[in-house]
């Protein structure tokens, strides 16, 4: 028999049960719709996540300074706590590490700006022009931090976005002056709004930009100092930081292992305690692709478990229909049909209906984007407060479907087919044909 | 045993020797449904098995038709030993060599009566030239040039058993092997569909019939007589059909 008339009769036999096929159709249909929905969703958060880690950098060796453990400080007598990063780390890396073509050192402190009854609870960030650069934070209006604000130490401050829209709701805030502590200092420029980057050092909080007061890095110095005192019930604590970040750029990605062992080292010789972490976000990348494959797996195997129910039903199915057509199989066993032929006939059935089930759910599949922009849309609009506790990972996710996915749903599909067919399909082979013939 | 009173250019088609089958049901309990029958069927033969329910008819016809093995004994069919077979083999014996016609039908509901008529060439594993226009011609040949495209279900018995007629034909048969082929049907049609069968007969197509009406079996050539797994008589009916000895086989 040619393959189309195969196919032909497969199929004159199912749509003699419509609803019947219809239902084995839809198990698998929702298994594959599950398949491709379910990795296009898992592949949008990576996605977004790898972003992220690229805007750190892939050149670039992040180094942070890290607060030793509060036990440790209480038994000091010595009630200024002295950690972080140093003003010689900078300089002795810029020096001795020949491969680092940038480094970009940062200080940041939290306080609270305040324009007249305005206030923000504010990062301070004291920063060189390059830092703003790196972070890809483009100034909207007015103008970036100058070598020369440094120079001279001027209390200038770029405020981020958001900041900007609390201080200044209504004015221009350009030229305007801003309370930090003690000391006013004239809004200079507006960073363009940016999404948050991944998290280093630690955290696993994103790190958002959006409440950020850039100053520049000699002001900070100047104004603020290194010294930081916090008042505790009935105690008070000095923190002595000098530079809460340095990132060093490498020229090339091949670089970036080496570098951050060099930089090591060279840390280690000056600093007692480990009061600082190298962060590689080439690394962040590798654990988050390894991340991604686990995710995957772990999606597929959900899916995988719905194509198995998909798998049952059709195989239940089948069995119906053979113990049903048990006369059919005697009367063209009788007619000369092998074992072979009544297998092959009642698998070409199955996978007819899988086959339908799979093409349908990709189908369906390419309904995921639509579908969760959607339901985001109705989220936003019906529910506005569930929206805003919503993790923007979540509420900014973009499925992605992967081209992998949906050939694996298709090979998977038609494979269950053949797998929970070919019972069935044997059942019906090995019957005698002299009892099939008699059957009522 | 009946081979000197043939006309010698009525060339063998099948011979059976000694067939013996034997059932076995549980432990130690077993039924000898045929106790060696020998019989041979020449080119142009139509031959009626009679006999009661339980003689052994039933069994002799499926192992004729190759749906079953022998416990003993030999069966040859188009000079070839077919008792031990096994079941592919046996397959493609019934798709080349044999037809059958069953006692209420057996088409497949889902099929048109020129798909019913064609489902054995499919079976063939070779090439079959021309098999659709043989159809329709075999069609043409029962009378059923009108309802090639209708179902099973929208036809009569008489109807459906032509199909069934036209279906055993389509893969040229050595043999057609007949199992009540009018049990389900009045006597007028049963009449019809009988002398299509000796149509087909006087065309060359040897026949084995099994039946258990004695009018229907007084049509054949050869009345065979079964009674409890053995052969009890052997009668000529005495109507002459040799056919030409050139077949014209439709």
């Amino acid at each position: 028999m040619k393959l189309p008339q195969k196919l032909r009769l497969g199929i004159g036999s199912l749509m003699l049960h419509k609803l019947r096929s219809a239902l084995a159709v839809l198990g698998i249909l929702i298994g594959v719709t599950a398949v491709i929905w379910l990795v296009a969703m898992g592949e949008g958060v990576s996605y977004q996540a790898q972003q992220q880690i690229k805007d750190l950098g892939a050149t670039s060796i992040i180094v942070r300074g890290i607060k030793p453990p509060q036990e440790r400080t209480r038994n000091t007598d010595n009630f200024c706590l002295s950690y972080g990063l140093l003003r010689d780390d900078y300089d002795r890396i810029l020096a001795n590490v020949p491969s680092v073509r940038q480094a970009v050192p940062m200080r940041e402190i939290s306080r609270e700006v305040y324009n007249r009854d305005h206030v923000v609870d504010a990062k301070l960030i004291g920063c060189t022009p390059e830092y703003l650069a790196m972070n890809h934070l483009r100034v909207e209006r007015g103008r970036a931090l100058t070598d020369y604000d440094l120079k001279r130490m001027d209390n200038v401050a770029v405020l981020a976005h958001g900041a900007a829209q609390t201080l200044f709701p209504i004015e221009d805030p350009i030229g305007r002056a801003v309370l930090i502590g003690r000391d006013f200092y004239v809004v200079v420029g507006i960073a363009a709004e940016r999404t948050a980057a991944a998290a280093i050092g630690g955290s696993l909080e994103a790190r958002q930009y959006d409440s950020d007061v850039y100053i520049p890095l000699t002001t900070f110095r100047r104004r603020i100092g290194d010294m930081v005192f916090t008042r505790r019930t009935g105690s008070m604590q000095a923190e002595n930081v000098q530079l809460n970040q340095i990132t060093a750029v490498v020229g090339d990605m091949n670089e970036v292992d080496e570098t951050a062992d060099v930089i090591r080292s060279l840390l280690a010789q000056y600093h007692k305690t480990l009061d600082y972490s190298v962060v590689v976000p080439k690394e962040l990348l590798q654990q988050a692709e390894t991340l991604r494959a686990m995710f995957n797996v772990l999606l597929l195997l959900i899916a995988g478990i719905s194509l198995l129910v998909g798998g049952i039903g059709i195989m239940n199915i089948m069995l119906a229909t053979v113990t049903e057509r048990t006369r059919e199989i005697g009367i063209r066993r009788a007619l000369g049909a092998t074992r072979r032929d009544i297998i092959q006939q009642f698998l070409w059935e199955t996978v007819v209906l899988s086959g339908t089930g799979g093409l349908l759910g990709i189908l369906f599949g390419f309904l995921c984007k639509p579908t969760v922009a959607g339901v985001q849309y109705a989220i936003a609009k019906l529910f506005p407060g569930v929206a805003a506790s919503l993790p923007a990972n979540i509420k900014n996710l973009e499925p992605r479907i992967a081209p992998w996915s949906i050939v694996v749903a298709l090979v998977i599909s038609v494979a269950v087919g053949m797998v929970f067919g070919l019972y069935p399909a044997r059942r019906a082979a090995n019957m005698d044909p002299i009892e099939a013939l008699r059957h009522e | 045993m009946n081979d000197a009173v043939l006309p010698p250019e009525r060339s063998l088609v099948a011979e059976i020797v000694r067939l013996t089958k034997v059932y076995h049901l549980g432990n130690s309990v077993s039924v000898h449904a045929l106790r060696e029958v020998s019989l041979t069927f020449h080119q142009g033969d139509f031959v009626a098995i009679m006999g009661a329910s339980g003689s052994g008819k039933s069994t002799l016809l499926n192992l004729l038709g190759c749906l079953d093995r022998p416990t003993s004994g030999q069966y040859t069919l188009a000079g070839r030993d077919v008792a031990g077979l096994d079941d592919d083999e046996l397959s493609l014996i019934r798709s080349r060599y044999l037809g059958f016609i069953f006692q209420s039908y057996n088409l497949i509901p889902q099929f048109s009566v020129v798909e019913n008529i064609e489902m054995p060439l499919g079976y063939q594993k070779r090439e079959m030239p021309g098999g659709h226009e043989r159809c329709l011609r075999l069609a043409r040949l029962v009378g059923l040039e009108e309802r090639l495209h209708h179902r099973p279900s929208e036809l009569s018995g008489g109807q459906q058993q032509r199909v069934a007629v036209a279906r055993a034909l389509v893969n040229n048969p050595q043999v057609i092997l007949a199992d009540e082929p009018t049990g389900n049907l009045d006597s007028a049609t049963s009449n019809e569909i009988m002398d299509l069968l000796e149509a087909l007969n006087r065309a060359g197509r040897t026949i084995v019939m099994v039946t258990h009406e004695p009018d229907i079996a007084a049509r054949a050539h050869r009345i065979v007589q079964l009674r409890d797994g053995r052969v009890e008589t052997i009668s000529e009916s005495g109507v002459d059909n040799t056919p030409a000895s050139v077949p014209n086989y439709p």
